[in-house]
Formats: structure tokens, sequence, C-alpha cells
């Protein structure tokens, strides 16, 4: 257009190009190419990094993580003298609940290095070895009372600060004042250590134990069961709503303003950041309806309410990639429209619901800041029971634990990210099983 | 477990109700089921629906409802002086009743006005349970009765039952509506009483934010300054850094992805890629605070730049991360969508891949790409986790990637982490914050659906 309105301007800029077309092409292609090649190099490398990030962030939680389910023990012979432990014989299990077990660990070990003296040496000696310890042995003899009297050879743990040193974690070789271990106590753990004494085991205290503020006696078992529990309450609630929102939506709504506007806010309540359902949490089910603070019943109604917008969505885009014919063939056959649904639509819509379903509640699995709102950060050694009783989840569990100054919890925190993960990965390869097998390509 | 009993028996007498009515209806068929209007299931559904809908309503009704009451029947009773009690005081005694009830530990001596006052609380709990229970079973029993007399063969039980389903239907679908009213007067509500306190004018434009309230009127710094710039501009920070970060490598991999990978290296790299989304925030904010923030705080002194170990580059930089996966699913998507005839035109005109893709499908398809980016935007603006463990929570207004900022988010955690009381200025505010960023992320998410839906529309 430009050409027929204005041919004398063409005109000379083709007299000023005296090459032809194709040679003045051919100039420009060694640019051109190079170009081209420099964007898909961009592309590639585009690519790398995100690849890279991905790799460095599972390389650094697992390196930190892997060596926490192992635990530095220590073998020692312990006596377990009848006098300390139950002075009137009864027997009574509360007696040999409580009895001064500490008592005998700190004997045995001043036994085992006899040249120990003073009130700090023999601190730091009785410290290498965990309160767990305690525990473990009130346990056994709770178990089996004929223990008493005998000596037994035993494997308890160590410390934290002991238990970083012998995986590697803290240093030798920096000044003494500038490490949490004294040399004094590495001289004992390698003489302990040259005897076969020092072992790591299996850590099953990590996957049977609540919380608890020593890193070694810390485990996950609590938030695990505080997460199961919290997704139990999101899926029974979110499951039958969302598939019923889902279905309404789809297949039984006129297009109106009043369904135009429910559209416009599912697709908005899946864009909302989380932390504001915590405030939702906060402010209707914890000050108006007075639900007790930090306990799975709460967490799961928030959550529940944070992946409903997921689960009507998914569940909507599975209604519709089921073909009108079906619909049709039922009504044909003298279904009434709800029969058609329920009977025919909705059966073969259900891997892509509950795929969807699954994604949503591998999403609220992993989700913390809600819960942070509605008090289920608190320190809580219990395994909660039910779904009334404070509890705190597995990502809240970590986000607590990275807030603990000590080294140990690093690997804590590492390991615990590591479970979560492959609940994950479990979640998701559910997921894609369920839409490989069922989907129907119609 | 009382209530368990009584909902279990009231599940059974429901499918009691389905069975009664199944058989009946086969009963007043007379011979077979051909004179029947509807199935006989549908006679059961009929029946069941009239025993336990109505009776499970009262329950819950009840349980929603029970602490109200027994709170006003009990205040009631409490010696006169409890007029004079301000509220605070009327809560602890109500504790403490609640507790001498349940057993547990009571904060006071106990007095016996104390104990006869429980002993009414743990009457009127008892009572009323056995009250609303009777009622519900014999609005179950009389429900189920009265549906199964109903039934005669001209009997209309299949629309019934379907009305009763459309109704549960379109109660469901507006669940999402109730949610959203829920969150704004929520935070409406308790940003009203924000700002009963602190004036609007100072919240929005205030330069300077110090929520820590102290205990006695007469100590340093008791007022609390309630400013929020300098939260607003260390979440435009942060969220500008991850864009930095997110809009390049997310794009250019969908380009990648979408315009030259060959199909296998597409199906191995786009789940990889989702990986990154599907992990959880507190990872992130994790792998944020002990890996990259010491990470780059020791390659700046190397250089010698100094790098707060809480910069804001470190949690921009992760969140970038974190929101790369986000870009490139819909980049992806957007571009895919271009049609195909776009592609051979230009490069049946002799350009080349990369000319076409810059000349012709990145401005046909810039209206989605812009779409994705907002969207992505009000995520960061309200990713809550990584913040919270990477940057910090001095208020500092600055635009210096390398210093501390502390942002929306973060606030309102640390305001409401850990015990406070209900109603100060400094937990009030955290509503007043989730109000401003519940704003912010829905006027960019409506804007952003909107550009992607046009644009859908203009293709299809």
């Amino acid at each position: 257009m430009s050409n027929a309105a204005s041919p004398a301007a063409a005109a000379p800029r083709l007299a000023a190009a005296p090459t032809p077309t194709s040679v003045r092409v051919k100039a420009s292609l060694t640019r051109r190419y190079r170009a081209e090649r420099r964007f898909r190099a961009y592309g590639i490398v585009a690519i790398l990094v995100a690849l890279g990030f991905l790799v460095l962030l599972f390389s650094s939680i697992i390196g930190n993580g892997y060596s926490a389910f192992w635990q530095a023990s220590l073998r020692l012979d312990i006596t377990l003298d009848a006098t300390a432990i139950d002075p009137d014989g009864t027997r009574d299990p509360d007696t040999l609940a409580t009895a001064d077990y500490a008592g005998l660990i700190r004997e045995a070990l001043s036994k085992r290095f006899p040249g120990v003296s003073g009130r700090d040496a023999r601190r730091k000696l009785f410290g290498l070895v965990s309160q767990g310890g305690t525990y473990d042995l009130a346990r056994m003899v709770s178990a089996d009372p004929g223990l008493i009297g005998r000596t037994i050879s035993v494997w308890l743990p160590l410390s934290d600060d002991a238990d970083m040193l012998i995986k590697g974690h803290i240093p030798r070789d920096v000044a003494e004042a500038e490490r949490r271990v004294s040399d004094q106590e590495i001289v004992w753990l390698d003489e302990l250590a040259a005897k076969g004494d020092v072992e790591k085991k299996f850590n099953v205290r990590f996957f049977t134990n609540g919380d608890s503020r020593e890193p070694e006696l810390a485990g996950i078992w609590g938030a695990t069961v505080g997460s199961l529990l919290t997704m139990l309450v999101t899926i029974a609630i979110s499951f039958p709503l969302g598939v019923a929102s889902a279905v309404y939506l789809e297949e039984f709504a006129r297009k109106n303003r009043w369904t135009d506007l429910i559209e416009v806010n599912i697709n908005n309540l899946a864009a909302v950041p989380s932390i504001v359902f915590g405030l939702l949490g906060l402010a209707v089910f914890l000050n108006f309806f007075g639900l007790p603070r930090s306990a799975p019943l709460v967490g799961g109604l928030v959550l529940a309410i944070m992946t409903l917008p997921t689960i009507i969505i998914a569940g909507r885009a599975a209604l519709t990639s089921v073909p009108p014919s079906i619909r049709e063939a039922a009504y044909g056959l003298g279904a009434s429209p709800v029969q058609a649904v329920f009977h025919h639509v909705l059966p073969l819509a259900m891997p892509g619901m509950l795929t969807g379903a699954i994604i949503g509640m591998a999403r609220a699995l992993g989700e913390t800041a809600p819960l942070l709102m509605i008090g289920m950060v608190a320190f809580i050694v219990d395994i909660p029971h039910g779904f009334r009783d404070p509890a705190t989840v597995l990502p809240v569990q970590v986000y607590l634990w990275a807030d603990s100054p000590e080294r140990a919890f690093v690997e804590k925190t590492s390991a615990a990210i590591m479970v979560l993960l492959a609940f994950l990965i479990v979640m998701n390869a559910a997921a894609v099983y369920l839409r490989k097998k069922f989907e129907v390509r119609w | 477990m009382p209530i368990a009993v009584l909902l279990a028996t009231l599940i059974g007498l429901t499918v009691a109700g389905y069975y009664m009515g199944r058989s009946r209806a086969v009963a007043v068929g007379g011979h077979g089921t051909r004179h029947l209007n509807s199935l006989p299931s549908y006679y059961g559904l009929y029946v069941a629906a009239w025993c336990g809908i109505p009776a499970v309503s009262i329950v819950v009704l009840w349980l929603a409802l029970e602490p109200e009451i027994i709170r006003a029947l009990l205040v009631a009773t409490l010696p006169d002086v409890a007029g004079t009690w301000s509220d605070g005081t009327m809560a602890l005694m109500l504790n403490d009743i609640r507790n001498l009830a349940g057993g547990n530990i009571v904060s006071r001596d106990v007095d016996p006005e104390l104990r006869t006052a429980a002993e009414y609380y743990a009457f009127l709990r008892n009572t009323g349970f056995a009250a609303m229970a009777v009622v519900a079973l014999a609005i179950a029993a009389g429900g189920l009765t009265y549906g199964r007399r109903a039934i005669h063969p001209d009997l209309r039980a299949r629309n019934r039952v379907e009305g009763v389903l459309m109704v549960f239907l379109i109660i469901s679908s507006t669940v999402a509506i109730l949610v959203t009213i829920g969150i704004v007067l929520s935070l409406l509500f308790e940003a009203i009483r924000f700002f009963q306190r602190v004036s609007p004018v100072e919240f929005l434009f205030g330069l300077e934010w110090s929520p820590q309230t102290a205990l006695r009127a007469d100590q340093v710094g008791s007022s609390g300054k309630f400013g929020s710039i300098p939260l607003l501009m260390g979440t435009a920070l942060i969220s500008f850094i991850a864009m930095c970060v997110a809009v390049p490598v997310g794009l250019l991999s969908a380009i990648y992805m979408a315009e030259y990978a060959p199909p296998r290296v597409r199906s191995a790299v786009k789940p990889a890629l989702e990986i990154l989304a599907g992990i959880p925030t507190v990872v992130y904010g994790f792998f944020a605070a002990l890996t990259m923030a010491p990470f780059l705080r020791d390659w700046g002194s190397q250089i010698g730049l100094s790098i707060s170990s809480e910069s804001a580059l470190a949690a921009g930089l992760v969140m970038g991360i974190m929101i790369i996966p986000f870009i490139s699913s819909i980049s992806d998507d957007v571009i895919t969508a271009v049609p195909q005839s776009m592609r051979e035109g230009s490069l049946g005109l002799g350009a080349t891949k990369s000319e076409t893709i810059r000349r012709v499908i990145i401005p046909a398809a810039l209206p989605g790409i812009v779409g994705g980016v907002l969207l992505a935007v009000s995520r960061a603006i309200g990713e809550t986790m990584i913040v919270v463990m990477a940057a910090g929570l001095a208020a500092n207004l600055t635009v210096n990637p390398l210093q501390a900022v502390t942002t929306v988010t973060v606030q309102i955690v640390t305001l409401l982490v850990g015990d406070q009381e209900f109603d100060s200025a400094k937990t009030l505010a955290a509503f007043a914050l989730g109000l401003v960023l519940f704003f912010v992320t829905l006027v960019l998410n409506i804007v952003a659906l909107t550009v992607v839906k046009k644009y859908r529309e203009q293709y299809e």
C-alpha cells in the first residue's frame, strides 16, 4: 500500500542498492546464522541453569542430611546394681522407671577412664553420653527386671556434639576454643573408637520419637502423625466439596452472572497467598468458633479451604474431557440428567479428579505458612492421638529445626526434608500412575 | 466419646431407613416394580434422606451453638459482681470453671462458689447433650416413619432425591464464595479495629515500622510505629530480584522447549522442571538460609563487598528459582498455542527460526506471557517461608539488595506466632497487612487472568 502511495520514494531506494537482493541476503547470512546459534544457546543455558539449581538443591539437602540416619553410639559395660535401682527389692514398676540410671552410666564411664578427676573433667566425660541413654536403660530394665544385679554391655547414644565430631561435621583442625568439642573429649572418643566401642548405628529414634530439645533424641514420628491427621481432615472435607462443586458448575449450572462470579472466585482463590488462608483460620476457626489451637482439626480445615480451588479446577477439567456422546447415549436410554452424570460421566472422570486431588494433597502436605498462623508451631514432644490434640506437621518441624542453633539440627532438618520429599514423590508418582493407567483417549 | 456413638446410631438408622424404604416400595408396588414411579432404590434413598438429614443437621447446629448457649446460662448464675468484671477476668473465670469441671489444673484456689459453678457447668453440658441426643433421635425416628408412610407407587421418589442432591451440589459450589467473603470480612473486621488505634494515613504512608509495643506505658518506644512503606519496599525489592532470575530463565527455557527441543529432551526436561514447582517452600527457605546466604556472604567478602547474611539478594535468588517452573510452564502453554500458520508464514518468507520467534511468536504470545508474569509476581509477593527463613526482621527502607530487608509476609508471621493477647495493636497490625496483601494479589490476579483469558479467545 505504501508502495502504491509513493512510487517516487521507492524508486531511489532501488537505485541506491545496485547489488541484487540475493547477494545482500548471502552476505548477511553468516551473521544471521550466528544469531540463530546464539539464541539456541541461550535456551540451552537457561534450561541448564534451572536444572543446575535443582541438582544443587538436592545435593545440598542430601549431602547435609544423609548422616542423620546414623547415630554414633558407645558400648559400655553397665553394672545394674540392685541397691541403686531397687533397694527394697519390690520390683515396683514406678521404682524401676525412675531409678538413677544416669548414676549407673556415670559409674561405668568412671570405671572406663579411672584417671579422670576434677569436677570439670568428670562433667565433660559424663556429657559424652546422651540423656537418651538413661531412658534406654530404664526401658530395658522395666521390660526385663531379671537384668538387675547383672553387668550388661549396651550401646548408648552419644551426645550431639560427640556425634557431630565422629561424623566429621565438627572440624578437628581448628583451635580448641572455636569448636564445641574440647581436645580432651577428642582424646577420649578416639581411644574408645580405637577399641571398637564407638560405632555408627542406624538411627531408629529419628523415626520413632517426637520432637526434643536434644538433637540426638529428636525424631519425626510426632510430626508425621500430625501430618497424617491433618491430611485426613483435609481430604475428608475438600474432596467431596470439590467434586460436588465441579459437577454442579460443569454439568448443571446455567451460564449466568452468579456462576460467572463463582468461577472468577475459584480462579482467584487458587492464587491467593496461602498465608491469607492462615489469617482466615485464625480469625474464624480459632477466635470465632473457639476451636483448639495447634490442632490437626483446624490445620486440616484451613488446608482444605486452600486446596478446594485446585480440586475444583482439576475436577472440571476431568469432566470436560468426557465426550458428550456418553451423556447423549445415557439420555437415549432414558436416564435423567442426574443419572447420566452420576452413573456414567462421573465414574469416567474419577481418575482425573483423583489425580487432581492427590496433587492438591501433595501441595497441602508441603504447606507451612498458614499452619504457623493457627499455632501449629508449638514445641510438642508427645505423639498426637486425636484431631483435637496439639500437634505439628512435617514442614513445620523442618521450620522449627531450621531455627535451632545446634549444629546437629542441620542434619536433622535435612533428613526431615528428605522424608518429606519422599512422601511428596510417592504421592506425585501415584498421581502419574493413576493418570497413565486410567487415562482414556477419546 | 458419646458424640461418636450418637452419630453412629444416626448413620445406622439412616442405613436401616434405606433398606426399609426399598422393601416397602417393592411391597406397595404389587407385582414386581413395574407400577412404581421410580426404581426401588430411590424410595430407599428418599426414606434415608428424611431420616438422616434433619437429625444430623440438629447435631451439627448444637455442636456449633453449644459453647455460646452454655456460656450465657453460666454467666447468668455467677455472683452479682460479675457485672463489674472486665472481659479478661470473666474469660479467666470461665476457663477455670471449665478446667475444674474437666478435672484439670486450676489457676486459683478452689472455693465452694467455684465448685458449685463447675458442677453447674458440667450439669448444663450433660443435660444439654442428653436433650440434644433425644431430640435428634426422635427426629430421625419421626423422619423414618414419615418417609416410610409417604411411599406409594405414585410418589416421584427419584425427582425428590435428585432435588436434595442438587441442593447439596449448589451449596458446595457456593462454598468458594463463602470463603472469599470470609476472608474479606475477617481481614476487614480486624483491620478496622487496628485503624481505630493507628490512623490509616500513618499505616499507608509512614516510613517507620517498629511494632514492638512495650509492656508499660512509661517505657521507651511504648507507642510502636506502624508505617508500612519499608515493608512494601522490601517486598517489592525481593520480588523484583526473584523476577530478574525467573523471567529470563523461565522464558528462554520455555522457548527452547516449545520451539527447538526434540520430543525426547522435552519429555525429560519438562517433568524435571516441574519437580522444582513441587518442592515445599520451607525447603527453599532452608536452602536459602543454609547454603545461599553464607555462600553469597563469603563470596562478597572475597571481592570486598559487605553482604548481609540476611540479604534481600539470597531470598530473592532462591524465590526466583522457585518461580522458574511457574513462568516456564505458562509461557510454554502460550507459545504452543500460537497458530502454526504464523510460524510457517514467517519461515516461508525466509526468516530464521530465531527471527521467527523474536519477531512473530513472542509478539503474538506477549499478552499471555505478561499475564503469566503477573501471576508469578503475585505469587512472589505472597510467598512466605523463603523470606521468613532467609530475609531479616529489620525494617530497613533501602533498595540495596545486599542489605537485610523485611517483607509484609515476614511481619505477619512474626506478629502472630507465639502467644499474644489478641486485641493489641501489634497483633491487629498483622490483619491490616494481610488485607493489603490480599488486595494487591487480588488485583494482580484479576488483571492477569483477564489478560490470559482474552489472549486464549483470540486464537481459539
